[in-house]
């Protein structure tokens, strides 16, 4: 797989911020790569520029081999969902759609074909007469995405394409995007500050904080290897520890083949608990029930809090005693 | 009092002023109209026919409306002020529409300043600023006096009392009524929607002519009227800076209501024109509510 989008140390800066700071990423074919941040991370002025809507200040953007750093909008093959979808108000659900195949030219039944299957695309069929204004918040979403699927750009750029809807919908629309590239083959990058969207539909993840990525690799690897404590934070609570000559102090344990003074960090459910003493005992301090799982607060000996989900109902209460074990792999070793 | 009674009773001050300063005074005029000029205080007939003081029948008659339409001078007149003010319209939008889209675009901060200059002139009395045009364009006015001294013409052009400087009055004198109905409907345009049409492959003039000219059409529809129903009936302007030659209706009306005492034509003649601009508002209240109900 070669690189369809090449970003090659691109910076921009507005004023006296810097929204992209030295930002190198490749973005493979018929790849789903999620840009993921708090809001002003900086991942959307990086698909801004991607689409053209941005000029960097420093670096080179490639797609498709071709330099494109300085190419208007309307010359890449690339096509953007909008957040706020920027449906044309005065022109139909149709015309929406044919705006930009009228612009390379199409006219007459090819036009109308290729309206008609990108409407299909997202099961729109019936509502080409209606204008953006008759129409929810979710077919809005399927007809600004049909919009630039008609264009069948080679990358198709998604702004926070799930932010306007509802949990339900949400949930729903996510399945379909997933469904959709699979099926068309086209590359997607998606800007999105909510890691379990990320998380669930996109191949990798590029984690991004103050204007630089973090790092990229797979939901998985992101989740349970993080490259560092900021990336680690992001995704949903860690336990994470200083570490001081093969030992983590706080804990009181030892953990072979350590470096000095870097982080031990341990997700939660990856740590069990049972009754009795053990190589870390403690006492339960607080419990809070989820429903289809748990998470207790142990306190062991040492005095840290140790936060535990382990699934199913309460199974320890308040006060008892407990010991802690989790496996070897399950410990991430973290830069300071 | 009820809610029910306290919004009538706030509704019915606009209704009063319109009966009272509006109906009223337009019945008038329509009762005038009906009448016959005749040298008498006041100097036109009795609307009722009267024996001995008591009411006994109605004398109104059309011969005034029909005097306009069988006389060349009125319906010339009436065609030349609907035919200077439309193409005033035109030059102002052609003008107005670039300068409405450059304030929109301005950045934020800079907007109000610009607006407070288009609306600048409004500062000072519109006939000493008529006057100060007279004054630029007269023979020995600013412009020829410029032209002389540089040595670009030898006598004096004919600039001031041509129709082009009754254009040049009506655009100068309507302008912000075109520009400003024209920014509030381009400030108000997302910007997202010219960088989708930008994404979609469309170059900035596709873009303008697809999205931003459709959308602000109903500012320019404004902006037109605003400036159109004023401009068919103005006097000032033609009498000041226009030829002998420059016939609207409004001198008509002044002619034969100050130098011809013939206050029923006077009538007849406002009456009319009454009737040429209320087709374009109805037109524009039509197309309005039909944008309205599309956003």
């Amino acid at each position: 797989m070669s690189a369809l989008v090449r970003i090659e140390a691109v910076s921009k800066r507005f004023g006296a911020v810097t929204a992209v700071d030295d930002v190198s990423l490749d973005v493979r074919e018929n790849e789903f790569l999620a840009l993921l941040g708090a809001s002003g991370c900086g991942k959307t002025t990086l698909l801004r520029m991607i689409a053209g809507l941005e000029t960097p200040d420093s670096g080179k953007i490639l797609i498709g081999d071709e330099d494109m750093t300085a190419a208007p909008p309307y010359a890449r093959p690339v096509n953007m969902m909008f957040q706020s979808y920027a449906l044309f108000p005065h022109m139909s659900v149709e015309e929406n759609v044919a705006f930009g195949l009228k612009q390379d030219g199409l006219r007459g039944a090819e036009l109308s074909a290729r309206v008609r299957e990108a409407l299909a695309a997202v099961e729109m069929e019936g509502l080409g007469p209606r204008k953006p204004h008759q129409l929810s918040g979710g077919q809005r979403q399927r007809v600004a995405l049909a919009r630039c699927l008609a264009k069948r750009p080679r990358v198709l750029l998604l702004d926070e394409p799930l932010a306007a809807l509802d949990k339900h919908l949400r949930e729903r629309t996510q399945l379909e995007l997933t469904a959709l590239r699979a099926r068309l083959g086209i590359t997607f990058i998606v800007v999105t500050h909510d890691q379990s969207e990320a998380m669930a539909m996109a191949d990798r993840v590029a984690v991004m904080e103050a204007g630089r990525i973090l790092q990229v690799a797979g939901p998985r690897e992101v989740y349970e290897r993080p490259a560092n404590q900021a990336v680690a934070r992001f995704f949903g609570d860690i336990n994470l520890w200083r570490m001081e000559g093969g030992r983590i102090p706080e804990l009181g344990v030892a953990v072979p083949m350590a470096p000095a003074g870097s982080m031990a960090a341990v997700r939660p459910e990856r740590i069990s608990i049972a009754r009795g003493n053990g190589a870390l005992s403690g006492v339960v301090r607080d419990v809070v029930y989820l429903g289809t799982a748990t998470t207790y607060f142990v306190q062991v000996s040492a005095g840290e809090t140790v936060r535990v989900l382990a699934p199913g109902g309460v199974m320890f209460q308040r006060g008892e005693g407990v010991s802690l074990s989790w496996p070897p792999e399950a410990l991430a070793v973290l830069p300071p | 009092m009820s809610a029910k009674l306290r919004r009538r009773a706030v509704l019915a001050l606009p209704w009063l002023w319109t009966v009272l300063f509006f109906f009223l005074p337009l019945a008038l005029v329509v009762k005038i109209s009906l009448a016959t000029s005749q040298l008498s205080v006041p100097p036109y007939s009795d609307f009722f026919a009267r024996t001995n003081g008591a009411v006994t029948g109605i004398r109104a008659n059309l011969d005034n409306y029909g005097l306009l339409f069988s006389d060349a001078l009125y319906v010339k007149a009436y065609l030349s002020s609907v035919k200077i003010a439309a193409i005033s319209t035109v030059l102002a939008l052609l003008l107005g529409y670039p300068m409405a889209y450059g304030i929109a675009h301005a950045a934020p901060t800079r907007r109000p300043l610009l607006l407070v200059l288009v609306t600048l002139p409004f500062w000072t009395s519109f006939l000493v600023r008529i006057y100060a045009w007279m004054g630029i364009l007269r023979p020995g006015g600013t412009i020829n006096t410029a032209l002389q001294a540089l040595g670009l013409i030898d006598e004096p052009l004919r600039l001031l009392n041509t129709p082009g400087a009754v254009y040049l009055g009506i655009v100068y004198a309507y302008l912000p009524f075109m520009v400003l109905p024209l920014y509030a409907r381009l400030e108000k345009q997302d910007p997202a929607l010219l960088e989708a049409a930008a994404d979609l492959g469309a170059r900035p003039w596709q873009a303008f002519l697809r999205v931003t000219l459709p959308l602000s059409l109903p500012g320019v529809l404004a902006g037109c009227l605003l400036v159109f129903i004023p401009a068919v009936g103005e006097f000032v302007i033609p009498e000041l800076m226009g030829g002998p030659d420059t016939l609207m209706i409004g001198r008509v009306l002044w002619n034969e209501f100050f130098t011809n005492h013939d206050w029923p034509l006077s009538a007849a003649v406002t009456v009319l024109l009454l009737i040429v601009l209320v087709v374009p508002v109805a037109l524009f209240q039509t197309v309005q509510a039909r944008a309205e109900k599309r956003l």
